[in-house]
């Protein structure tokens, strides 16, 4: 356990200096873009006068140049504190909080149905290769893997919103109603089965081609053959000996797709309007607000390392050969 | 015009659907108690105080919770809502407001002039755009007692201008929540005390706010709801289906897209109008920039104005919810309007003969007229201004003018034309407040400092029109200001430095249920105290 914990300690101190490089590059690269917060805060109340936005820009800071808001940024980030929203008004630590549950859960959830149901497609699709269980599997990833997102979003909102009333358009639960316990949680399910569905898809696909891929070129092997000749049941041979050799593929694409599914769901959060990180990230990049952004990046970043180390963990689960230690 | 047409369509089939439901007439009539009114909304803005931020976005929530002086009849004339009467000198140097007794605030404090001393020292004049420029030369509010404000200039101020700027510019907030705190950052600006039928429940960021029905509100028996639910949802698709499924009843400002309006209003459960949005009358213009050398010359200005078939861009473009701009002030404005025809009609052949006056030739059939192409920034402010945007290049493509399209959001859109004037075309919209002097006299005055969005950024001088401005601006007389704004029309529309080419209000899409509404020149601006669901 405390392997574990040196383990995981020395990961995140690795991370350290790409994060500075993220958030400074960030920073710096923000610059660039044209106008700043208070440009999005005029554009949005639809006008106003050169006084009112001057003083605005003193209240958020703005008038010092700009490597004294950098400077002013990197002293406060270490002592963790991640400043201040200028278009929520609150601490940026407060809102990555209420808005990270909704991603966390939703992410988890997509993550978990695209890799699940991808592995068993893919199975089926490998132990019957060239058959017709094979063509309609590998057809239907196809055309899973050509469906953009948001389209898909949009269509079943048209069929299970609008048409049949089965469920709620939109939002992460029902407005204005009290409700608690387990009522809570199958509103909360309600609302999230078709943005689940809409990103997990692609990834489906992408977990179907995999795994079928990998299992087939594990079955090629010969300690496979051995199993077989050993007059091991075909099941067995398959659940000890093919399946746990190629998860690892699989396992390896789940930690890098983090990142990935982070960009994917700014998309299926708007559609869904879902009040969630990604779109938080993309409100934030249009109203230019800087502080929001970089805490953004940070805890995402801190999230792809946290679900990379997980990774590894179970790399030396599935594989005794590679030690935890050894990474 | 096609609107009307549709109208009246929509007007009678949703009548045959009223009387072919027993039991329907008598709820039509009779306003009914209680529900739950779910509007939806395409995006949240930073706070919900319209004493420190003055904007559609901010009223259609916050202005149910805090209540403004004054706001507009179903005449378009101002009515008393805090005040109860007003009364100006002859001077123009001071304007007294009695004020309504025994009005408390949400947190039970009784309602004085010390609130409306504070909001319009401290706010209106300090904080609010376009109350900076507005209160400039409000000099103090007197409070002789606790029903009586006084306000006191130190140049004229015409009661007119200020009565029918008043209900944007004029939302009391409680002094004593925010008395000797920092105005911007206190906690009551997203979780607003008023004086108005609603109190604030509940707001989560980028999901709803949800408004209570407030049992002591001053008009007895008001309001009939019990309740606002206001949903963000800034998928335009998305909110369709919301209102298509009946989640929500109410998308008010054009908030949905322009083909899904179109598609609902052929829906017998839909009302679509522009009807209740003539207060916020806009124009989407075309801005050139007179430091470009070719759009100095005014013979140039007017050719690009003749290319436009603006009739073929309301019809097909904005699905006929528009008619053809006559000038800086819209024909919505009766205070102000006089009527005239649409100037530059379309007429390529003319515009082709200026352009040849000008000196501008084509150096052959199909080349182009002007060395380089006009960089237009396209004004990211929904369909409206980014489809003209489209229409102009094509439109000018016909005359041998070639126009190169620069698209940027918000930020990059407003520090480029308004900072760095790297344009030299663009499409705006212009929102009109009522009172010419508000917020679009600014577009043709000189002065403005660089950078000021929404002002005179392109160059545009002449001293004949900053005279005419200021002269109306501290006129007092109603009838004199009316008529030195017709010069200020007829000077803009000549020299055009910009182009109104099309007039609009918002487009409201609502549910049938939805009663008592969209009956004043900015009900969705108002108060709704006494909006109604039908069963």
């Amino acid at each position: 356990m405390r392997r574990l914990a040196a383990l995981a300690l020395r990961r995140l101190l690795q991370a350290i200096p790409t994060l500075a490089i993220i958030l400074v590059g960030l920073f710096l690269l923000l610059q660039l873009a044209p106008g700043d917060t208070v440009d999005a805060l005029m554009a949005q109340m639809g006008g106003g006068d050169a006084e009112a936005a001057s003083r605005l820009r003193e209240f958020y800071g703005l008038d010092a140049p700009v490597l004294v808001q950098l400077g002013r940024y990197l002293l406060r980030l270490v002592q963790f504190d991640l400043g201040f929203s200028s278009i929520y008004g609150k601490p940026v630590a407060t809102v990555i909080g209420e808005r990270l549950i909704v991603t966390a859960l939703f992410m988890t959830t997509a993550l978990c149905f695209a890799f699940s149901a991808g592995l068993v497609l893919g199975v089926l699709a490998a132990r019957r290769v060239n058959g017709w269980p094979d063509t309609l599997i590998s057809t239907l990833g196809l055309v899973f893997y050509a469906i953009p997102s948001f389209w898909l979003g949009l269509m079943m909102i048209v069929l299970f919103s609008v048409k049949l009333a089965w469920l709620p358009p939109g939002g992460f639960g029902t407005v204005g109603e009290d409700i608690a316990g387990i009522a809570l949680v199958f509103d909360i399910a309600k609302h999230l089965v078709m943005p689940v569905v809409s990103l997990a898809l692609i990834f489906l696909a992408i977990y179907l081609r995999l795994m079928r891929a990998s299992m087939l070129e594990v079955m090629s092997l010969d300690f496979v053959r051995t199993a077989r000749a050993k007059g091991l049941a075909e099941g067995k041979v398959l659940r000890r000996h093919v399946l746990r050799n190629a998860l690892l593929p699989m396992v390896t694409f789940v930690g890098l797709q983090t990142s990935t599914m982070l960009g994917g769901s700014v998309v299926v959060e708007s559609v869904f309007s879902l009040p969630g990180l990604g779109r938080l990230a993309y409100e934030s990049v249009a109203q230019r607000d800087l502080n929001m952004l970089l805490g953004i990046v940070l805890v995402s970043a801190i999230m792809v390392v946290v679900v990379n180390f997980i990774v590894d963990l179970l790399y030396a689960k599935l594989d005794p050969r590679i030690g935890a230690g050894a990474t | 015009m096609d609107l009307t047409r549709r109208q009246a369509l929509l007007g009678a089939s949703g009548t045959t659907l009223i009387g072919a439901t027993p039991g329907f007439a008598q709820g039509q009539d009779q306003p009914r108690r209680g529900g739950t009114l779910t509007v939806q909304l395409t995006s949240e803005q930073r706070v919900l105080n319209p004493a420190i931020q003055a904007s559609t976005g901010v009223y259609v929530m916050a202005s149910k919770i805090v209540e403004p002086l004054v706001d507009l009849d179903a005449n378009g004339e101002p009515v008393g809502l805090l005040a109860t009467s007003w009364e100006g000198t002859p001077d123009g140097l001071t304007v007294t407001f009695r004020l309504r007794q025994g009005v408390t605030w949400h947190d039970g404090r009784p309602f004085t002039s010390r609130d409306v001393r504070f909001s319009a020292m401290e706010c209106w004049k300090k904080i609010l755009n376009y109350g900076t420029t507005l209160y400039q030369f409000l000099e103090e509010v007197g409070t002789p007692d606790d029903n009586t404000a006084v306000f006191r200039f130190s140049r004229p101020m015409p009661l007119g201008l200020l009565l029918r700027a008043l209900p944007d510019l004029g939302h009391v907030i409680p002094a004593h929540v925010y008395e000797g705190t920092d105005i911007r950052a206190n906690p009551a600006n997203t979780a607003p005390i008023g004086t108005g039928p609603f109190k604030f429940a509940q707001y989560e960021r980028g999901q709803f706010l949800i408004a209570e029905r407030n049992p002591n509100y001053w008009r007895s028996g008001f309001p009939y709801l019990d309740r606002i639910v206001w949903r963000f949802i800034s998928d335009r698709a998305a909110a369709t289906a919301a209102i298509e499924s009946g989640q929500v009843q109410f998308s008010p400002y054009s908030g949905l897209a322009l083909s899904d309006i179109s598609r609902l209003s052929r829906d017998p459960r839909f009302t679509v109008s522009t009807q209740g949005n003539e207060g916020n009358t806009a124009h989407t213009v075309m801005e050139m920039n007179l430091r470009r050398r070719e759009l100095s010359d005014v013979r140039v200005r007017r050719a690009l104005c003749h290319a436009l078939d603006l009739n073929f861009f309301v019809q097909d473009f904005l699905y006929g919810y528009a008619k053809l701009g006559t000038g800086p002030i819209p024909s919505s404005s009766p205070a102000f309007y006089v009527p005239r025809p649409a100037p530059y009609a379309f007429d390529r052949a003319r515009a082709e003969r200026l352009l040849d006056e000008a000196g501008f030739r084509r150096p052959s059939r199909t080349g182009d007229r002007f060395a380089q192409p006009l960089k237009l920034l396209p004004a990211p402010w929904g369909e409206y201004t980014v489809n003209f945007a489209t229409f102009i290049q094509q439109s000018l493509r016909e005359i041998g003018v070639r126009v190169e399209i620069d698209r940027r959001d918000a930020p990059g859109f407003l520090t480029g034309v308004y900072r760095d004037h790297a344009f030299d075309l663009t499409t705006g919209w212009h929102q009109y407040r009522n009172d010419p002097a508000v917020s679009t006299t600014v577009w043709f005055r000189t002065g403005s400092p660089v950078g000021a969005p929404w002002t005179n950024q392109y160059g545009y001088n002449n001293p004949e029109m900053d005279r005419v401005i200021d002269a109306a601006a501290t006129e007092l007389d109603a009838e004199r200001r009316k008529a030195i704004y017709q010069d200020f029309v007829r000077i803009a529309v000549e020299d055009v430095p910009l182009h109104c080419a099309v007039e609009h209000a918002f487009i409201s899409v609502y549910s049938n249920r939805l009663r008592s509404s969209h009956n004043t020149p900015r009900w969705a601006s108002s108060s709704w105290y006494d909006a109604w669901l039908a069963a």
